[in-house]
């Protein structure tokens, strides 16, 4: 098979690390070759934050470039129409339409913009829905990863119990069931 | 034994303890933090922060000389602080292997500069590997022992970020058990003073000359010949990029062993391909060598000396190949990295904002405090340097030190900030040193330090007192602030900086994201009572924003920490 390109995109803090550790752990236990590539440091504080996961029979690089994704998973609006530029001619993008705003929306120099859902989708497949209300409803604010998971793997070709063993395996033993649910929930949703 | 997905820094701490290594000793920088910090997941190693990278390499030479295999991890400008010991390492020679790790950070992603670590190998006359993914993070390391072992020496392994940082397959292994090497006394070996370091230098230029004889058949350097139209030489994770982007339109010569580099062997593989690329990030250091052997190569001509290379660079480069993407039209604002919700170092600038003052700045978290709209923040160059720097600044104009303060970390001022406050107290200028101490070294990601009272496994340690380490120095005026108190942090600058004497602040508060830290709710502003002035702004904090015309605070983000009441004059900012 020819290499599988995801991007995890989000804020700082958003819990993109674990999204991709997941992904990372279910592709392995399907047996194929895989890298995740990460940053760590200082973008990690409330700026925009990339994890690259690639698999297939051989992976050689570890990144993706413009135009190389075959999905892209955003964990917030902004962040979506950032990395775009990465998706594949027909790829698809799920985004949760939740919005912060960044420092120079915050001081006044910029503004955020409008209409980024509508625009995204006359450009790609579009999944846009709310997963923080999502997570909240699973029984943590920080649950959106797992819900946007949730979301991605309906779209994918591990079963739900690759998944669910994934996240059992992966989360701290007190935060299971939280984020069994938060996964559920996001499997759950309809295109 | 099972193949498991490891992070390029979890592989190599791996490779340590497979290899029996028994003493790890860093100072964290990212990207290499995480290879100490999984080493100290094995019980069979001893692992520890030290408080700089001179002293952790030094800690490793001394037990490598006792006849442990030793290692000692850090970023790239971390070597520089390591150089001292790493020169004359490489004359000394080992007993027990030693391995250093260094990670060089193309992009930087979270460093200063751009520095090129290859040729700390080549001046300091250590070899130097280079993996290219997590397997031969693991497998170089295990092999660096030996090596370092069978010529006598340290060896480097160097890594970039997209290494250090990606997770790949990796097999495992058992540990290998390996005994203490008996420790001999000898001088002509271990004292480098002149009359034992002039044949030593004898013996580092045949190593060398036998390391290069080894790397010319060695199995570190590989060659694979597909379309020899194009030859690439390269080494790291250049060579992923190069194969992703040309497969098997072009052959390639991949150098595990960038130091000594091999000739015959690239001799060979050049005479076999019609052009040839070196692809290699950051400086051209292989494709001079390439050119001192006189072969005809490209390199720096078609790619850059700048930032991180891909597939897609390559592609452009060497085959002119571009691909189609889209872009919105909406104008897509940027998103810096900013200081927390609830960082204790907010308040602190926002008071030396209002104090107007210049600030010296340092190497953390904290220095994100130069971006708007704190904006608090004159200098920064490295590790320590706020301090002294201050001191010159001082020097250079007495009068300097009314309206200038040094801002630094605690982890920072173990490092190296110590020596700078003895400078200031020793040459006396009225120098006004603030120390942020929020309990643990922040932005390499939550290390302990010297300061903390916990060593690396979390365990009880002692604690540097620094108010007591400052009135040792000679600093009689140290002053400990809440810096979530905005009045009584901003008198205490004010009253340090009038005074005719060096002074210590302590800006005491520890992290907002550390576990231990109970948060209080989130605060909420009374729509009511807002009017709209944007003074809780001024901040900077990433949780409140203005939604039609109000303040609002987020609350998933909000710690309650109460700054933003205290710039708020109409009491909207509420529990």
């Amino acid at each position: 098979m020819n290499t599988i390109s995801v991007m995890i995109v989000g804020v700082g803090g958003q819990g993109t690390l674990l999204a991709s550790r997941l992904l990372g752990n279910a592709v392995i236990s399907e047996g194929y070759d895989v890298k995740v590539s990460e940053v760590h440091g200082m973008s990690q504080r409330g700026g925009s934050v990339i994890t690259y996961v690639r698999y297939g029979e051989k992976v050689a690089s570890p990144i993706i470039e413009k135009g190389e994704a075959d999905l892209i998973i955003a964990f917030e609006q902004l962040e979506a129409a950032r990395y775009l530029p990465y998706l594949k001619k027909g790829g698809k993008i799920i985004v949760n339409t939740q919005k912060i705003d960044p420092m120079p929306v915050v001081t006044g120099t910029a503004a955020y913009p409008d209409g980024v859902i509508d625009e995204l989708k006359t450009k790609a497949d579009v999944i846009a829905l709310d997963a923080l209300s999502l997570a909240v409803e699973a029984g943590s604010s920080k649950a959106v990863n797992v819900v946007l998971m949730g979301v991605a793997a309906r779209h994918m070709e591990f079963k739900k119990e690759v998944w669910e063993t994934v996240i059992a395996e992966t989360v701290p033993p007190k935060f299971k069931e939280m984020n069994l649910k938060a996964f559920a929930l996001g499997y759950a949703q309809e295109d | 034994m099972a193949k498991k997905l490891l992070l390029g820094n979890e592989a190599v701490a791996r490779g340590l303890f497979e290899a029996g290594c028994t003493v790890v000793s860093s100072y964290p920088g990212t990207p290499s933090t995480e290879i100490t910090e999984f080493a100290a997941t094995y019980d069979e190693m001893t692992s520890e922060w030290a408080p700089n990278e001179k002293v952790a390499c030094e800690v490793a030479l001394g037990a490598a000389i006792a006849g442990a295999r030793s290692f000692c991890g850090m970023k790239h400008v971390g070597l520089n602080v390591a150089a001292d010991p790493l020169f004359t390492a490489s004359y000394t020679g080992v007993n027990g292997g030693m391995m250093l790790a260094v990670a060089d950070d193309p992009g930087m992603h979270s460093s200063q500069n751009e520095q090129d670590s290859r040729h700390y190998a080549e001046a300091s006359k250590i070899m130097m590997l280079e993996p290219a993914d997590s397997a031969e993070c693991l497998a170089y390391t295990k092999l660096a022992f030996s090596l370092s072992e069978q010529f006598d020496t340290p060896v480097i392994l160097r890594l970039t970020t997209r290494v250090a940082h990606s997770r790949s397959l990796a097999e495992l292994a058992d540990r290998e058990n390996v005994p203490l090497k008996e420790y001999k006394k000898n001088p002509q070996k271990y004292v480098m003073m002149p009359a034992y370091a002039i044949p030593k230098h004898v013996t580092v230029e045949q190593r060398i000359l036998d390391q290069i004889a080894y790397c010319e058949t060695s199995p570190l350097n590989t060659v694979e010949y597909y379309d020899k139209k194009i030859g690439v030489i390269t080494a790291g994770n250049c060579y992923n990029y190069a194969k992703e982007a040309l497969g098997e339109n072009a052959s390639y010569l991949k150098l595990g062993c960038v130091y000594p580099l091999p000739e015959k062997l690239i001799r060979d593989f050049a005479a076999q391909c019609e052009t040839l690329y070196v692809i290699e990030e950051l400086d051209p250091y292989i494709e001079n060598h390439c050119k001192m052997l006189g072969l005809t190569v490209h390199g720096k001509d078609v790619f850059t000396l700048q930032g991180e290379y891909s597939q897609r660079l390559v592609a452009s480069a060497i085959l002119g190949e571009e691909k189609e993407f889209d872009t919105l039209t909406v104008s897509i604002p940027g998103r810096p990295p900013v200081l927390c919700a609830g960082c204790p170092h907010r308040g602190l600038f926002y008071a030396l904002k209002q104090e107007g003052v210049t600030v010296s700045g340092d190497i953390g978290c904290y220095t994100l405090g130069s971006l708007p709209p704190l904006g608090a923040m004159d200098t920064c160059i490295c590790m320590g340097a706020s301090v002294s720097a201050l001191h010159g600044r001082n020097k250079a104009n007495p009068e300097n030190a009314k309206k200038s303060v040094a801002v630094i970390g605690d982890s920072t001022f173990i490092h190296s900030g110590i020596t700078g406050l003895i400078d200031i107290a020793y040459n006396n200028s009225a120098s006004t040193v603030i120390i942020l101490d929020n309990s643990i070294t922040g932005m390499t990601g939550h290390q302990q330090n010297p300061t903390t009272g916990k060593n690396i496994k979390g365990d009880p340690a002692t604690a540097v007192d620094i108010v007591a380490l400052a009135h040792a120095v000679g600093i009689e005026r140290v002053t400990v602030v809440d810096p979530y108190n905005l009045k009584e942090t901003r008198d205490a600058i004010h009253t340090e900086l009038a005074a005719d004497e060096p002074s210590l602040i302590i800006s005491r508060r520890p992290c907002a994201l550390l576990k231990y830290v109970k948060h209080n709710p989130p605060l909420k502003v009374d729509p009511d009572k807002c009017r709209g002035c944007t003074m809780c702004m001024k901040i900077g904090c990433p949780a409140i924003s203005m939604t039609d015309g109000k303040a609002s605070i987020d609350f998933t983000q909000c710690v309650g920490c109460g700054v933003c009441t205290q710039m708020c004059k109409f009491g909207a900012i509420e529990e």
